[in-house]
């Protein structure tokens, strides 16, 4: 069971968060400026990389804040969790990791 | 060398000496007129139907692995064809009837045992849907009964049908010709029948990169043992297609998850169908060797880890328990988990790549495994004629483009 | 009613409490504190099980969760357990027993016929047979004769927990090096958890022998386990197997709490299972032994060694009378030594090492015990119980000794399943002939056996320094030196060798797998099944991996080893519920008027909260109740409960822009006190919700969702706000749960509310259709929207939880005269189909577009919003897209939902739409129905054929709209 340390209340076992998937993903607009491809890859494309991954996950159970977190999906090991507004930590910054 | 009861017979009285490998384990050559990267049961049976259809023996299957060893042998065996829209109707249908007659089709029993699927309707709601899924079945020229709870309960005596269940049953859906069947063999039947026509199957073999050629086609793959060359290549890597699809340089709609499954100690029968509980999501069928094989929600993270949490584990058991009450006693046996290709609508990807000369045969999510001999045939299909398999065409990439998604659980308000 | 095999004295068992227990129909005594493999041994009951496959007959290997053999059916009725382990059962009085897969005893067992067909029944024959005619005709009788216990047909009546804890050491085992560590652990203060399986803490000092700072080892044990147990920050579970070692140091334990005993207390749990987050993990958890292979290993009275002295010290039981030992290592010679002082008979000490140390040798020899360097036991006899066995001597000779035990080692596996499943690497080390830990993953140390460590004073120094604790370690004082090992995996000699007891895989089938290339581990594993029987192969999967390496000429370490899985022991589903049974499965919701619903009679069901879906009267069916609910609102009013409408306040000056982009429609342009209703989508276009939008002041809004998209769509405002707009200055306010809502329904409900007492005009101009007023009803604060679901006037009067009751006693006492009735779900859904009115997943679904319900002027707004680029998708637009229509059926039947329109013929019928919503319309006195279908639109008046369960019917597609189409009762 994972545990996510939330920014606002502290690291907290996987079942009160809810993963929201790829984070950091640009919405293309106007719509009337965006042709059918970029759109549908906006939609649906993924990097769904193994390793350092940037996803967003929402304390549901909690404080109800999206926030951002830096995982690896082949070993589930945390690297860094930083806010929205917050660009990405570089690959070797250590936050609070388990 | 035929499988049969007479060589049964006759290598038991000769202590077993006789049998010959099931494979080879050959050598890759420099080229082949095809190669199709994953030696699951996608792969294995491209391979075979690329040789007995189609005449294309040059071909060479890598696995990095051991065959068998991704989402093939980690599914919990079910095989349907209960669904909503025609196109996929019409693909999981041909999938079925090939599974029905794949045991003589390969001379290997893979036990394909049509003991049907029944999906429960815990309210009115779920009755009407039922009642709307089983019509558009009708119409797509699958069976489908709609069973009365008394019907249930005879059918599926432990499940708890009293009226204060937390989910009531109202009522269900059944596929009579659905059922399971053994998942490693159908692997092994798909490598020795495909081995026995001159395929290539080559274990321990990660590809590592694409070669390509002055247009961007491809013209190899770079491996673990070495380069291999070809101007033809299937991609069937259940869990990782996103990492291929990387090498080659493009992205897909796929995320992928991991699927945990479970198995009980061997019990003596006490469930003679594959049940689904959509309230719950826990699915639940008893294997030949007694044991009651579970499965239920995804690990809602992205995770290449084959393994799973605590939290779905609870989830999926505990249901079991409640809504299985006299199982409350009986022992969970093993766990396992297998990474799974999530795409957004549910539905395969199958056809071509952004880059030519590379194909896929992808996206299957959670239900690859009832797909296998499908999956072969279009993606052989593919391969050889280098035009998409009839029942292929909806599922092309492009789909994400145009927004033609093909997506099951909306379109029936069932989930799957 | 004696027990032959058991001492006069010695173990740690009461014999001041006999206890009487049942196994195969016969009737014996033991003590507390055995457990039924301990006692069955002391009765000298050598027949305990069958195989799987052959239905050999086998006796106990073992002494804890390694036994593959002795499996039982424990108990009967609704409190029989299939498959435990007969040295798990701890004996209680009056304690029943059974072996599982055999008929009609364990004695003579019919299914023993298999024995005698094996030769035919190699690992994988079923996949090469019974294809023809069909596998059908074959599975029945398969099935029947697989599986092993039976599960119980009743309702288990026992009870379960879960329990959550932390700690900032879990230590996993409590021999040597586990109690070790959590002494040196819990003496900094750190908050400690010793998790020990057995229900005796210590381990091997239990039954192993040793020294420890000047104490015999069981006294060390007593010792540190008491000052342990006098210690605050330290919890001592026995009776707890750790199961599961998941993600971030989060692990998995299962206590056996009642151990199903019939006299402990009735509040105890059967089970209590443990998800505990722990700092650090210490593995202590041991080794286990190893069989040796050869043939005729399985017979009755084959043991392991460390189990044969295993029950000498812990319960006073020798396990027979005259013993061979066979070993490839020094350790089995304690077992010589142990047997002989315990007064049995050691025929011979058989080793298949030439070479023997001579401290070693001299260790038996002088007890007279005779030595056969260099040889091997290559054949046992006996039907039911061991009689003797055949030695292959050094130099090539034959010679019997008679026995009644055979006490073999092929070394020990140190347990490294939990580390395993931490996502720890595992190395082969030669000099143990083991795998062993290698490179850590998380928060976790291996420790003593479960490292590889082969000594007393290894394990407890390893133990003191993974406890990090002060001071210095505690030191074995007179221990046994290392036990050295020669690898042995098979010896060469004819007959069926096993390697995996339970599933009856033979050596013989190892390499039949290995000729027939299922040469990977995971290919002997699946092919053969060996070590996937209940013991999941803690004594055969080494064994196994080592045969494979030899015959392949691979190393064993290039084999590798499969994978180890949750659970390290089978663990009862019902641990996994605990008490998440019946409501609790998932939390069923209330109304605030629930009881008063209930008073009324009404039928509730679950609808994501419990509500009344219809209010029969006496003597009244459903159908009745819904059509004579319906008519009241028509007639007069009705009341409704309709609290769990979603409602969501979003307040600030950007609320207006977030609105405008989370809507299909403009709510920017509302008028603070209007009403307007909206549809939401998601990014693929598809309606999400719909609802109701009232402008409360210029920057404060409250949204409305329906009754399932409450939480969805609030979880939905916060995503793009906090993730898309994190500039919007906005405030998102679920407050559904806050405010209840009592809705009047029919034209008296104004003159009913205006009875009741509202503090603001009523009248259809200043409080006109789609308007909102703030203020007092019947005394109570309020806030009431005119919206109307049902055709009808109607006032959705929302207050304070708290005071839903107040409000609805006050309107049920004033509305008598008005014929005032209430409304439930059925009426409700009828009123609406009668208007045409959607409702949110049952004429939509998760495809369903506002271009299909008829809003395809949403394209047409200016301004981007959620899903609106996806609506432009040229397929969105095509004509023959599904449409939301009305159907006329024939006759006064209503037609079923989810039936469909059929078109074409043959293998072309293809559904052409299907019934969404369907009702018996008493205001029309026939059948009025919804439908999505394709073109619907453009098909109006057209006539059209449905099937439905194979019926066919007919009816006519219409506008959606069949009530009131001019909107005149509404707006009344």
């Amino acid at each position: 069971m994972l545990q996510i340390s939330c920014p606002w209340c502290g690291p907290r076992d996987e079942i009160e968060f809810r993963c929201g998937g790829q984070s950091h993903v640009i919405r293309p607009g106007p719509p009337e400026e965006v042709d059918d491809a970029t759109w549908g890859r906006y939609l649906s494309e993924k990097i769904n990389p193994r390793g350092d991954h940037l996803e967003r996950w929402l304390h549901a159970a909690g404080c109800r804040r999206w926030f951002n977190v830096a995982r690896d999906t082949a070993t589930h090991r945390i690297r860094a969790v930083y806010h929205m507004v917050e660009a990405a930590p570089a690959i070797g910054d250590e936050g609070s990791a388990r | 060398m035929r499988y049969s009861a007479w060589t049964v017979f006759r290598q038991g009285l000769g202590g077993q000496r006789g049998w010959k490998p099931a494979w080879r384990s050959p050598d890759p050559k420099p080229d082949y007129e095809v190669i199709i990267i994953g030696g699951g049961g996608h792969g294995l049976a491209t391979a075979y139907y690329l040789a007995k259809t189609y005449g294309i023996r040059r071909v060479a299957v890598l696995e990095k692995g051991w065959i068998g060893g991704g989402n093939s042998g980690r599914n919990t065996t079910a095989i349907r064809s209960n669904y909503y829209y025609r196109a996929s109707a019409r693909m999981y249908e041909h999938s079925l009837k090939l599974y029905e007659g794949l045991s003589k089709e390969l001379n290997y029993n893979v036990m394909f045992s049509q003991r049907g699927m029944i999906s429960l309707a815990h309210s009115p709601h779920d009755v009407e849907l039922a009642h709307r899924q089983a019509g558009a079945m009708r119409l797509n020229g699958v069976d489908a009964d709609f069973l009365s709870p008394g019907e249930i309960a005879r059918r599926v005596p432990i499940l708890d049908m009293s009226p204060e269940a937390r989910f009531p049953v109202f009522g269900g859906l059944l596929q009579k010709r659905a059922g399971t069947a053994r998942h490693d063999a159908v692997v092994w039947g798909y490598a020795r029948a495909a081995d026995a026509l001159g395929v290539d199957i080559i274990q321990n073999c990660e590809v590592t990169g694409f070669r390509r050629g002055a247009d961007g086609a491809v013209i190899g793959v770079e491996t673990s043992r070495g380069p291999i060359a070809a101007t033809r290549i299937g991609v069937a890597v259940a869990g990782h297609s996103s990492r291929l699809a990387e090498m080659a340089g493009f992205r897909l709609p796929i995320t992928s998850y991991a699927l945990q499954a479970f198995v009980s100690e061997p019990l003596k029968p006490v469930l003679d169908t594959v049940i689904l509980s959509p309230a719950t999501g826990v699915y639940m069928s008893q294997s030949d060797k007694g044991g009651l094989v579970i499965g239920g929600g995804l690990d809602l993270y992205p995770s290449y880890a084959q393994r799973g949490n605590m939290p779905v584990i609870r989830n999926v058991l505990g249901a079991v328990a409640a809504q299985y009450p006299s199982l409350g006693r009986v022992r969970l046996l093993r766990q396992w988990a297998g990474i799974v290709d999530v795409v957004p609508d549910s539905s395969p990807i199958i056809g071509a790549s952004p880059v030519p000369g590379l194909f896929l045969d992808c996206g299957w999510g959670t239900g690859g495994f009832k797909a296998i001999p499908v999956g072969g045939t279009m993606l052989a299909h593919q391969l050889a004629t280098l035009t998409p398999h009839e029942l292929a065409e909806p599922f092309s990439l492009e789909r994400f483009t145009t927004g033609a998604l093909i997506d099951e659980a909306a379109g029936s308000g069932i989930a799957h | 009613m004696s027990q032959p095999f058991r001492l006069a004295a010695g173990g740690l068992i009461d014999r001041g409490r006999p206890l009487s227990f049942r196994f195969e129909g016969r009737d014996y005594r033991g003590y507390a504190g055995d457990t039924l493999a301990s006692a069955l041994l002391a009765n000298g009951v050598r027949l305990v099980g069958r195989s799987f496959k052959y239905h050999r007959p086998r006796g106990i290997l073992g002494f804890g969760p390694e036994e593959s053999n002795a499996l039982m059916q424990l108990g009967t009725g609704a409190r029989a357990a299939p498959n435990l382990r007969a040295t798990e059962i701890r004996l209680h009085d009056g304690l029943e027993a059974k072996a599982v897969n055999c008929w009609p005893n364990v004695r003579f067992d019919v299914g023993g016929v298999n024995n005698l067909l094996s030769r035919f029944l190699a690992a994988g024959f079923y996949y090469k047979t019974f294809m023809w005619p069909h596998w059908h005709v074959y599975e029945g009788v398969i099935r029947r004769a697989a599986g092993l216990g039976k599960a119980p047909k009743a309702a288990d009546p026992d009870r379960y927990e879960n329990r959550f804890a932390h700690c900032d050491v879990l230590v996993v085992g409590s021999g040597p090096a586990g109690l070790a560590a959590a002494r040196a652990a819990a003496g900094t203060g750190q908050r400690v958890i010793l998790a020990e399986q057995d229900h005796v803490l210590g381990g091997r000092l239990r039954w192993d022998g040793g020294e420890i700072d000047g104490l015999a080892a069981d006294r060390w044990a007593d010792e540190a386990i008491a000052a342990l147990g006098a210690m605050p920050n330290v919890r001592i579970l026995p009776n707890t197997a750790v199961t599961g070692y998941f993600d971030h140091d989060a692990l998995a334990m299962i206590e056996a709490v009642s151990g199903d005993d019939p006299a402990a207390p009735a509040q105890l749990p059967r089970y209590r299972q443990w998800q505990v987050r722990a700092g650090r993990v210490v593995l202590a958890a041991g080794a286990i032994e190893r069989p040796l292979v050869f043939p005729g290993n399985d017979r009755p009275g084959v043991m392991l060694a460390s189990a044969v002295r295993h029950y000498l010290a812990r319960y006073g039981v020798r396990a027979g009378n005259r013993a061979v030992i066979f070993t490839n290592n020094d350790e089995a010679y304690r077992t010589a030594i142990a047997f002989h002082a315990a007064g049995g008979t050691v025929a011979a000490v058989v080793d298949t090492r030439a070479d023997v140390d001579p401290a070693v040798a001299a260790s038996v020899e002088t007890l007279g015990i005779r030595l056969l360097r260099g040889a091997s036991v290559v054949a046992t006899r006996g039907a039911k119980a061991l009689r003797d066995v055949a030695v292959r001597r050094a130099d090539g000779g034959t010679l019997r000794l008679a026995c009644d035990l055979l006490a073999m080692s092929g070394g020990s596996n140190p347990n490294v399943g939990l580390f395993s499943q931490s996502g720890g690497r595992l190395a082969f080390d030669e000099q143990l002939t083991a795998f062993r830990p290698a490179q850590s993953v998380q928060n976790e140390r291996s420790v003593g056996a479960a490292a590889g460590l082969r000594t007393l004073d290894e394990a407890l120094a390893s133990g003191h320094a993974a406890g990090a604790g002060d001071g210095a370690a505690p030191r074995a004082t007179d221990a046994h030196p290392a036990a050295e090992i020669t690898a042995c995996w098979r010896i060469d000699a004819p007959g069926k060798a096993f390697v995996d007891m339970q599933n009856d895989v033979s050596a013989d089938d190892i390499g039949l797998a290995a000729r027939e290339s299922y040469r990977s581990v995971e290919h002997l594993k699946r092919y053969t099944t060996l070590g996937m029987a209940s013991d999941q192969g803690k004594t055969s999967n080494v064994n196994a991996l080592a045969i494979m390496a030899g015959l392949t000429g691979q190393g064993i370490a290039e084999t590798g080893t499969t994978r180890f899985r949750f659970p390290f022991v089978p663990v009862a589903l019902g641990a996994f519920a605990g008490r998440a049974h019946g409501e609790l499965l998932r939390p069923l919701r209330r109304l605030a008027l629930h009881d008063r619903h209930v008073a009324l009679g009404a039928i509730m069901e679950d609808y994501g909260w419990l509500r009344p879906s219809a209010y029969p009267r006496a003597g009244e069916t459903r159908f009745e109740a819904e059509q004579r609910e319906a008519r009241a609102v028509r007639d007069g009013v009705g009341i409704f409960d309709g609290s769990p409408l979603g409602k969501i306040e979003v307040r600030g000056p950007d609320a207006a822009r977030l609105l405008d982009f989370i809507y299909a429609s403009t709510m920017s342009t509302l008028k603070v006190g209007k009403v307007r209703y909206g549809l939401m989508l998601n990014e693929l276009g598809v309606v999400i919700d719909d609802g109701v939008c009232a402008r409360l002041g210029e920057d404060h809004f409250l949204v409305g969702a329906s009754s399932a998209g409450a939480d969805r769509i609030a979880a939905w405002l916060e995503e793009w706000l906090q993730c898309e707009f994190v500039d919007h200055d906005v405030l998102v306010a679920p407050v559904t749960t806050s405010w209840s809502v009592v809705t009047l329904t029919g034209p008296h409900a104004r003159d009913l509310l205006a009875e009741a007492g509202a503090s603001f005009p009523l009248g259809p101009e200043a409080f006109p259709h789609m308007s909102f007023q703030e203020g007092m009803v019947a005394g109570i604060e309020a806030r009431v929207m005119r919206v109307s679901y049902t055709g009808e006037t109607s006032y959705e009067i929302n207050v304070p939880t708290g005071r839903t009751a107040e409000l609805w006693d006050v309107l049920m006492r004033l509305g008598g005269r008005y014929g005032l009735t209430p409304i439930g779900i059925d009426a409700w859904n009828l009123l609406r189909l009668e208007k045409g009115y959607l409702h949110i997943g049952a004429d939509t679904d998760g495809t369903t577009t506002p271009l299909n319900i008829g809003w395809d002027h949403v394209l047409r707004r200016k301004g981007d919003f959620v899903g609106k680029r996806s609506l432009m998708l040229a397929l969105h637009r095509d004509p023959a897209r599904l449409q939301f229509v009305g159907l006329r059926a024939e006759g006064t039947e209503p037609l079923p939902i989810g039936a469909h329109l059929v078109r074409g013929k043959g293998a072309d019928r293809a559904s052409d739409g299907f019934v969404t919503s369907s009702a018996y319309s008493p205001v029309f006195g026939r059948g009025v129905a919804l439908a999505l279908v394709h073109g619907g639109t453009g098909r109006i008046g057209e006539t059209v054929a449905l099937e439905h369960d194979g019926r066919r019917l007919t009816a006519t597609i219409a506008q959606p709209t069949l009530y009131d189409p001019e909107g005149a009762r509404l707006n009344g």
